[in-house]
């Protein structure tokens, strides 16, 4: 089986990420920079089915040439090799979900596996507009029913069951009050959330193979797609900050507090 | 005339999800800055009968599409449903609240419309065919003042950012219509609801959470929130230990709550926590650390092990009564 994974480059989520005085963007400066977690996720879950299942795991990122680093990452976590969509300059949900069409018509995988959202945009729409698109079945928010400390996680079983014939996938999805069962017809749609498991280290053999693996240089315009974005951020700035407040020495001292002066108990 | 689309959610129990109301009053907040009118759609198995409940909140229409494909959810299903009213209309905005539903059905059903959407809007700015889209990204980092230039422009809603419409503004026309059926290729298997007493966390006026200072034991943390009548969340660190489901967890990533009271105990404070509690009003933070990043943000903080914290605080509640 054949398995398309998606790897956008994002801001460290650990890093302290400001405002430009002038709002026009985020501070570059000493930023560093990763694969989106969710992605990192949907890499995991790729090459544990390929493991289970054979088969081909193919990662493409959008971007300039730096984002041959989060390529170069899903490689050395085991991923067969990559796609890198050579484009610089803004891009919207749209545009993204356009050029991964083109892609997916191309490399006719058996799944795409994206994150449910990247941790810049916060949009988490690609997967959506994707499997419209191409006219696929889409389970979103895929999570797992064990833990992250389970034994099937040790053990890295896919959270994502492909049925005997290999034309379906089973999936579990977290939704408000409870967990939904969804089975979609191969190829399908699969976005990842939190809980589906717990991505692997790349090992350092995997780090020195990951040089050699080929990566596919492609365009916008070699695959036809106007990326011109319908979404233009006007403005950024810092959401309001909350005033400061106050330590107290005990729970009494609390008690009045929440009582007399916020009123809320 | 602009036309505002709202998309209602029936839960699986078939009652209106209360976020429908925070969205519906969202709507009625844009038509009038566009200067245009709020239209409702409710689509499903048979909605009819809920669909009348929607009359009194200050919109045009309530568009009712019935059909028994449309039984349980499925983006599949419901995105071809609602496209074509929203055709039909000449909606100009289409949005719904940031609910699991609303964040998996709205995208496709913007690809149906070749329109552009932004994702938990938290306020609309502008006026007229100007209408601008406030929402975070970054984790709530930064907030992104956003112009979609596609015809029409498709949303979710950040429900705890608006005040819920209030009934009795006048009986809205129901009107029926016949939703566009198309085959799925992805089918329901079930739905494991996970049943609680306490309210739903996005709902509740006061929510207590526990982090790794809990060390996986919430039964103080759950004692505290019964005293309270408060829900129960968690931090992800906690979700992820499989110590709580993972419904509880609070955070960009899992729920974003605004109540009126947080209380955080052995809740570090990690930007992805801090981005889905920080719009409370009051903020409670218990931790062993000092230095604890959660102290920033807390109105009220107490250094100290949750521990002892949590039954005195319970006490110290109880002799309020």
């Amino acid at each position: 089986m054949k398995i398309l994974v998606t790897a956008k480059r994002v801001e460290d989520p650990e890093s302290k990420i400001k405002v430009k005085p002038d709002g026009s963007g985020i501070v570059q400066e000493g930023l560093k920079y990763k694969i989106n977690p969710f992605d990192e996720i949907g890499v995991e879950e790729g090459l544990r089915l390929v493991a289970k299942h054979q088969g081909e795991v193919v990662v493409v990122s959008i971007g300039g040439k730096e984002v041959q680093e989060q390529l170069r990452h899903a490689l050395a976590m085991g991923a067969h090799r990559a796609v890198w969509v050579n484009h610089t300059g803004p891009l919207d949900q749209l545009g993204i979900a356009g050029l991964l069409q083109k892609v997916v018509e191309k490399e006719k995988p058996d799944m795409v596996i994206l994150g449910k959202q990247s941790i810049d945009d916060d949009q988490n729409q690609v997967g959506q507009y994707l499997a419209e698109f191409l006219g696929w079945g889409q389970a979103t928010f895929a999570s797992k029913v064990e833990s992250l400390e389970s034994e099937q996680e040790k053990n890295k079983v896919p959270a994502l069951v492909v049925g005997a014939d290999g034309k379906t996938v089973r999936v579990v999805r977290e939704v408000d009050n409870g967990l939904a069962t969804l089975e979609c017809q191969l190829p399908a749609i699969v976005t990842t959330d939190l809980r589906l498991n717990q991505p692997r280290y790349a090992s350092l053999p995997g780090i020195m193979k990951a040089k050699s693996k080929p990566i596919e240089e492609l365009t916008p315009a070699k695959l036809g797609v106007d990326v011109t974005p319908a979404i233009q951020v006007l403005k950024m700035s810092a959401p309001p900050a909350r005033k400061a407040g106050i330590k107290v020495a005990d729970v009494p001292a609390l008690v009045e507090k929440l009582h007399n002066e916020a009123k809320v108990v | 005339m602009p036309i505002v689309l709202i998309i209602a959610e029936q839960q699986p129990d078939g009652h209106l999800r209360k976020a429908t109301f925070n969205a519906i009053g969202a709507g009625k907040q844009l038509a009038d800055k566009a200067g245009g009118e709020l239209h409702v759609a409710l689509v499903g198995k048979d909605p009819g009968k809920v669909a009348d409940e929607l009359k009194g909140y200050g919109a045009k229409a309530v568009h009712v599409g019935a059909a028994p494909e449309l039984e349980h959810y499925l983006a599949e299903t419901y995105a071809p449903a609602l496209a074509t009213l929203a055709q039909e209309l000449k909606a100009d905005y289409v949005g719904m609240a940031s609910t699991a539903q609303g964040k998996d059905l709205m995208p496709r059903l913007a690809a149906r419309l070749r329109a552009a959407m932004a994702t938990d809007v938290m306020a609309f700015n502008g006026g007229g065919a100007d209408v601008t889209f406030s929402r975070p990204m970054w984790a709530g980092n930064v907030f992104a003042e956003v112009k979609l230039t596609t015809p029409v422009k498709v949303f979710t809603l950040r429900a705890t950012e608006f005040t819920a419409a209030q009934g009795g503004q006048g009986a809205a026309e129901v009107k029926t219509f016949t939703p566009k059926v198309e085959a799925s290729k992805t089918k329901f298997v079930d739905f494991k609801e996970v049943k609680s007493a306490r309210p739903e966390l996005t709902e509740a006026r006061v929510v207590v959470s526990g982090g790794r200072g809990t060390k996986g034991d919430f039964k103080e943390i759950e004692a505290l929130a019964d005293e309270l009548g408060a829900a129960v969340g968690a931090s992800r660190a906690v979700c992820d230990a499989g110590w709580v489901p993972n419904d509880l967890q609070v955070g960009q990533t899992g729920k974003v709550v605004a109540p009126a009271l947080y209380i955080a105990a052995g809740i570090s404070g990690a930007i992805q926590h801090l981005a889905g509690m920080k719009s409370s009003k009051t903020i409670v933070a218990i931790n062993k650390d000092p230095e604890a990043p959660i102290f920033q943000v807390a109105d009220y903080g107490i250094v100290a092990d949750l521990f002892k914290v949590l039954p005195e605080l319970r006490a110290e509640l109880g002799k309020l009564k």
